[in-house]
C-alpha cells in the first residue's frame, strides 16, 4: 500500500464515520448510579479482590482435610 | 485553585469519597467523550463511563497526586472501551447516529460508507482504537499513544496495519477506494 492509497484510504474512513463533537456529554448524571456501584460493592466485596495464595492455602487445606480427615481436629486446634 | 486540586488529589489517593465525587463531577465529561470516541455509542459509553470511573476509584492507592489526573483517567477509560470491544460482536446494523453523517461527502455513496464502517468494526479492537482516534479524530499521535500505553511508533504501525486490513476487506467486497 503506497502513500496514495493510505491517503485515500483514510478518506473514505473519514467519509464514512463522523468525527465526535467536542461537546459530547452523557444526557443524564452519571453519579447516582456511581453511587450504587460503590454502595454494591462495599455490601458484597469482590471475590476477585481475594489474593490467590489466600485461595491457593484454602484449597491446600481442603485438599488435606479430604485425604487425610484425621488432621481435621488439628486443623481445627489451630484456627 | 491549584492548591485546591492538589488537596483533592491527596484526599482521592487517601480513599476520600468525596474527592472522588469532586474528581468524577469535574472529569466525567472529558472520560465520556473519550470513551465516546472509540465505541461510538451513547448508552455503552455511559455505562463504561461508570465502570472507568470504578476501576479509578478501586486503582485509588496507586495514584500518585503529582500524576496529571486527566492522562491517568484516559488511559484507564481506553483500557476499559478496549475491554468492551474485545467482547463486544462486531455490528451488523449500525447506529442511525453514526450510519449516516449529515456532512457527508455525497461522493461516497452510503452503501460504501455503511460498508466501510462494518468493515473497520471487524478489524482488531487495538488496531481500530489506534485508527479511529488517529485518522478519525485527528488526535495527536502522543495522546493516543500516551492513552494506549505504548510509543508513537507503535501507534502509526497500528494505523498503518489497520488501514491495510480496511482496504483489503474492502477490495474482497468489491469496492476499491
Amino acid at each position: 500500500m503506497n502513500a496514495h492509497d493510505e491517503d485515500r484510504i483514510k478518506q473514505v474512513l473519514k467519509r464514512s464515520l463522523p468525527q465526535v463533537e467536542d461537546e459530547a456529554e452523557p444526557v443524564r448524571d452519571l453519579w447516582p448510579a456511581m453511587l450504587r456501584r460503590l454502595d454494591a460493592s462495599s455490601v458484597a466485596p469482590s471475590l476477585s479482590l481475594v489474593p490467590w495464595f489466600d485461595w491457593a492455602l484454602l484449597a491446600g487445606l481442603a485438599g488435606l482435610a479430604a485425604f487425610f480427615p484425621a488432621s481435621i481436629p488439628v486443623l481445627l486446634y489451630y484456627l | 485553585m491549584q492548591n485546591d486540586t492538589s488537596s483533592v488529589l491527596i484526599k482521592f489517593q487517601q480513599g476520600d469519597v468525596d474527592a472522588f465525587e469532586t474528581l468524577f463531577r469535574t472529569h466525567q465529561r472529558a472520560v465520556y467523550g473519550w470513551i465516546l470516541r472509540i465505541v461510538r455509542n451513547p448508552a455503552t459509553t455511559a455505562d463504561l463511563t461508570i465502570e472507568t470511573f470504578w476501576r479509578i476509584y478501586r486503582a485509588h492507592a496507586r495514584f500518585h497526586p503529582s500524576q496529571e489526573f486527566e492522562g491517568w483517567a484516559r488511559r484507564i477509560a481506553t483500557h476499559a472501551a478496549l475491554d468492551w470491544l474485545r467482547t463486544a460482536r462486531p455490528e451488523t446494523e449500525l447506529p442511525g447516529d453514526i450510519a449516516a453523517p449529515p456532512d457527508a461527502d455525497p461522493a461516497v455513496g452510503a452503501e460504501i460508507r455503511h460498508k466501510t464502517a462494518l468493515a473497520f468494526s471487524r478489524l482488531p479492537p487495538k488496531l481500530r482504537i489506534a485508527a479511529i482516534l488517529s485518522v478519525v479524530e485527528e488526535r495527536p499521535a502522543k495522546e493516543v499513544a500516551e492513552a494506549l500505553g505504548i510509543s508513537v511508533a507503535a501507534v502509526k504501525l497500528r494505523v498503518f496495519r489497520a488501514l491495510r486490513l480496511l482496504r483489503k476487506d474492502l477490495q474482497q467486497q468489491g469496492i476499491t477506494p
